[in-house]
């Protein structure tokens, strides 16, 4: 199986819709998997049937009872979250800034604190024409995004392990669901934009995976708003030895398939969907190269 | 004041908003504008200026091998696995360490201290004369932004009119980017993908309790799904921003669009008019 993440750093490069059309493209079987769990838009373009769904458990939450809550503040004078704070003569728990490390509950005097356990999303199996696709939704302002992200990679692995593609539609930023992500993945195809933003942040989210293991690539989407930019990140990629894959093409017809619920592969013949043709190809014989080195 | 200006879904333009709007009060009155979005930072692209960095540190724990007997303890009580335990040493890895100093708290030999750690830097410049800008950069590689942000927020904590721009998404750097602020500017573009992550955004903001408005970048007039979302949920549209390559390119070459196009400086004042009345101030 080939592991291969589509990220991008900068957010809205357009990460979801070259995914979506990748699925449809390329060969043989084929598990899913949307790792941009606070805003996850896969299954918008890949009208999934749902299987199951199965509860995901964050970190425990610290939980004061008010009964037997002194209010000693010990709780809060030793929470680093801020996390606890005073209210009438007791304390409370923010379970939105709570990590759940459980210092509180060691330093009460009198055992008013219990670590319970708590539901901060679901992770979701479901059907696509494509194959299975793992998707996930992260409660609103709910932490251990990073978590979620390895739930719903492992439930992939787990169920469809013998597929020959495992593709990753992957958060955008460099931090720990980034990072979650792309650990353990074969190659990372790095959706960017010809802007200032795009190549500073395409340089950071390298930066990361050059930490890690994977092959990286990269993809310049609508690249032809700004062709003096689209040539300084060619010649980025060129002295960094990364090879740039694919030039994606500004298309209002991309706007259109997303409010049609396609992939831009299905919705006609365009310059977009020509031009991920070809990425999808460049991209085939990349990872195939590089299965043969191993 | 303080205005976070956010989106749930990246790239709708939320750095644009922030920088626009930073600049166009900057022409009147004293602003600090912060950049909350440490893992991508972008907004030093749009106001260069010579800066100062101060590193931001956690503190992680250093166990004595000489004092520690290997009890166990503070593997036991670690809830993110960061200490391991072995017959002849502790293992530590840092990059779960969420530093609660619980470790510090259990061990019974007092045998583990804390000493910081870099995990990124906040620096300050003064682009203009009326603006200061402050802008966390997460170190790469590292995973935790919540210090970053926490961190830039403080430097700016005495300021009184202060612009926030959060990273995309929903999850803890957002919490703490808007924690505390006034009012939220949602940034959004007409898609299913906009209006999907819009209303996860719009979720966030209520459970913190921040009124909330806003602003549709690149409309292309197709608005109405968004238009009934925001009339549904007594959201204001404070202000539209139509799809113009012009705009585009003003934006990709990291230029301000009311420094090239000045009539924008009245938009955005009264966008700022329009946050002021969200949070019932005048």
């Amino acid at each position: 199986m080939i592991r291969l993440a589509v990220i991008s750093g900068k957010g809205g490069t357009g990460k979801t819709m070259i995914t979506a059309a990748l699925a449809q493209l390329l060969p043989g079987t084929l598990v899913l998997a949307d790792c941009d769990v606070d805003a996850a838009n896969l299954e918008l373009l890949l009208n999934p049937k749902l299987i199951r769904t199965e509860p995901f458990m964050g970190m425990k939450s610290a939980v004061i009872n008010p009964a037997i809550c002194i209010g000693c503040g010990e709780c809060e004078s030793h929470c680093r979250f801020n996390a606890i704070f005073p209210e009438g003569n007791t304390y409370r728990v923010s379970p939105l800034h709570c990590e759940g490390c459980a210092v509180c509950n060691y330093v009460c005097p009198v055992q008013a604190v219990s670590m319970e356990p708590r539901q901060t999303g679901e992770v979701k199996y479901s059907q696509t024409e494509r194959g299975h696709l793992v998707h996930a939704r992260l409660v609103p302002g709910a932490g251990n995004s990073g978590l979620l992200v390895h739930a719903v990679k492992k439930m992939a692995l787990e169920q469809d392990r013998d597929c020959d593609l495992f593709l990753i539609d992957g958060p955008p930023g460099t931090g720990c669901p980034l990072i979650s992500t792309i650990s353990g993945v074969d190659a990372v195809l790095i959706v960017t934009e010809p802007s200032v933003s795009g190549l500073h942040d395409l340089k950071r989210v390298v930066a990361v995976c050059r930490q890690f293991r994977p092959r990286v690539l990269v993809a310049i989407n609508r690249f032809d708003l700004d062709e003096s930019l689209a040539e300084s990140i060619r010649q980025w990629c060129t002295e960094e030895s990364i090879p740039v894959v694919g030039e994606i093409p500004f298309d209002p017809v991309v706007i259109d398939s997303v409010r049609k619920g396609v992939p831009v592969t299905r919705a006609g013949d365009s310059p977009a969907a020509q031009a991920i043709q070809i990425l999808k190809t460049n991209l085939e014989q990349e990872l195939t190269i590089h299965d043969n080195q191993r | 004041m303080k205005i976070a200006v956010a989106s749930g879904k990246g790239g709708t333009g939320k750095t644009m908003v922030a920088a626009n709007l930073a600049f166009t009060l900057s022409q009147t009155c004293q602003v600090t504008l912060v950049d909350c979005d440490v893992e991508e930072p972008n907004l030093h692209l749009f106001f260069p200026a010579p800066a100062t960095a101060k590193d931001v540190t956690v503190p992680v724990p250093v166990i004595d091998e000489k004092i520690c007997d290997r009890c166990g303890k503070c593997g036991e009580f670690c809830q993110y696995g960061a200490l391991t335990v072995l017959r002849d040493r502790v293992l530590f890895f840092p990059e779960l360490c969420h530093s609660c100093g619980g470790c510090t708290l259990v061990c019974p030999k007092n045998a583990i201290h804390e000493e910081p750690k870099r995990v990124g830097i906040v620096t300050y410049a003064k682009p203009l004369p009326r603006l200061d800008l402050v802008s966390g950069y997460l170190d790469t590689g590292n995973p935790f932004a919540v210090p970053v942000i926490r961190a830039a927020k403080t430097a700016t904590a005495g300021d009184s009119l202060v612009i926030l721009d959060a990273s995309p998404g929903t999850s803890c750097p957002v919490v703490e980017t808007l924690d505390g602020c006034d009012a939220c500017i949602l940034v959004t573009e007409s898609t299913p993908f906009g209006l999907h992550d819009l209303q996860l955004a719009v979720d966030v903001t209520a459970r913190l309790g921040i009124p909330a408005g806003i602003v549709i970048n690149r409309s292309d007039g197709k608005d109405q799904a968004t238009l009934d979302f925001c009339m549904n949920h007594d959201l204001e549209v404070m202000m539209t921003i139509p799809f113009d390559r012009g705009i585009a390119t003003i934006q990709s070459r990291g230029d301000l669009l009311c420094r090239v196009r000045t009539e924008w400086l009245k938009a955005f004042s009264a966008l700022y008019g329009k946050c002021c009345a969200l949070t019932g101030a005048e």
